[in-house]
């Protein structure tokens, strides 16, 4: 059986200056699954992560998702792609500061077009639905590490994203928040069928994957595709 | 891992027959590796020799299982001595992945794929653990955190270890 890919990144390589991030980096990401990035420090998780979100473009090499190239794509298309279809959990929050936690993530509805009360009903669903409902009314700066990662997954999941991309979402946060926030994004991700894009240099927080990819010196290592596509 | 003060711990919550001890140190403690009857009555007989535990309660008919066993003084003692102790923190030093580290750097072996190889199997065994935790009751949660972290500690080393030999092989050929 094959499954065609969701998202493919085919021989990225990307330099900044003199330094090299990528070299000839290949990844394939089905619907649906959950793939750790992992590798030592620079050695280019976080750029592979930035082009297959196409916030960066790679220098050669090509980042199909669904089957276009989104190299290609005009740089409006590939903000609207980024708003419809992915979403993003980072090292700290970066939520809104002046913003309420629900008008944090009713924001993303709201650039969609969505009206609201709709935007602010779906997002009320998601804040409960992890675990931080009681910060709703708050602003970022008046919440814990854990709750505030918990409401930026909230952010990211609210579009219902294809794709979600998690650079470190734990790595500000102590081991028991840090667990809670990867059992609630892998689970949500999963009752929605998100495919999740997990950059982490931590095994127990790579362990909530379905699969590893090991980035090196700029290069993918190891099982770069998928094992269910055979 | 004491087998006999594991045991001591277990029956100070209630009196218990062999095979129920068995039963809870293979759940909470042995899950790979299940006791065998012949550990567990030599271990009980030793326990009854010295003192720490007594026959709670004989049921008629054969063998060692119609016997329940209990906690005596002296062997709650034992239980809070044994827990009051720490345990030498070298037992991790001499296991075979430093072996196979040592080895690989002593026959100009590249650690990097060591790491590759162990971290995919180390990350295999901490995806089950993972799964176990999430569907468990609180102590399968503790015990497998506990495999957990372990697992994770053997890889930063190996992590370290392999980056720390690049650097050697780099000053080297440099
Ligand atoms: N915007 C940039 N300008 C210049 N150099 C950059 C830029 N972004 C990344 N680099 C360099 O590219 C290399 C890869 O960086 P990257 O951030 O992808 O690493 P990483 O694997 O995410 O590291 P970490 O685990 O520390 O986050 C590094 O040498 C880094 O210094
Ligand atoms: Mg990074």
């Amino acid at each position: 059986m094959t499954v065609e890919p969701l998202l493919v990144a085919d021989q990225l390589t990307k330099s900044f200056g003199p330094t090299t991030a990528l070299e000839r980096a290949s990844l394939q990401i089905l619907a649906g699954e959950v793939v750790a990035v992992m590798g030592p420090s620079g050695s280019g998780k976080s750029t592979l992560l930035h082009c297959l979100a196409g916030i960066v473009a790679p220098d050669s090499g090509q980042v199909r998702y669904q089957g276009r190239d989104i190299g290609a794509m005009s740089d409006t298309a590939r903000s609207a792609l980024r708003r419809g279809e992915f979403g993003f959990v980072f090292q700290f929050g970066q939520l809104v500061p002046e913003l309420t936690c629900l008008e944090n993530v009713a924001l993303p509805l709201r650039l969609n077009r969505l009206g609201r009360r709709a935007a602010e009903r779906r997002a009320a669903e998601w804040l409960e639905r992890l675990e931080v409902a009681e910060v709703s009314g708050k602003r970022p700066g008046e919440v814990s590490g854990g709750q505030g990662q918990r409401v930026a997954v909230a952010r990211a999941l609210v579009t219902a994203p294809k794709v979600i991309f998690a650079d470190e979402p734990t790595g500000a946060l102590d081991s028991l928040n840090g667990e809670r926030v990867m059992r609630l994004l892998t689970d949500a991700a999963r009752q929605t069928h998100a495919a999740v894009v997990l950059v982490t240099h931590e095994a127990r927080v790579a362990a909530y994957s379905d699969r590893e990819v090991v980035v090196r010196d700029g290069r993918t290592t190891g099982m770069e595709r998928s094992g269910v596509a055979a | 891992m004491s087998i006999g003060q594991t045991f001591l711990g277990l029956l100070e919550a209630g009196p218990r027959h062999g095979y129920d001890l068995k039963r809870a140190y293979d759940e909470r403690f042995s899950h790979t590796r299940p006791l065998h009857f012949g550990q567990v009555y030599a271990t009980l007989s030793r326990l009854l020799k010295n003192g720490l535990v007594e026959i709670d309660a004989v049921e008629p008919g054969e063998g060692p299982e119609r016997k329940r066993y209990a906690i005596t003084a002296a062997g709650v003692t034992d239980v809070q001595q044994w827990l009051s102790q720490p345990e030498r923190p070298d037992l991790y030093l001499q296991n075979t992945l430093y072996t196979k580290v040592v080895l690989a750097l002593l026959t100009g072996r590249a650690a990097a794929d060591l790491l590759d190889i162990q971290r995919a199997e180390h990350l295999r065994v901490m995806r089950e653990l993972t799964r176990r935790k999430a569907g468990g009751d609180l102590a399968d949660q503790l015990i497998c955190d506990h495999a957990l972290f372990h697992l994770e500690a053997d890889l930063r080393w190996l992590e370290l270890t392999a980056a720390r030999l690049d650097d050697l092989a780099g000053k080297v050929r440099a």
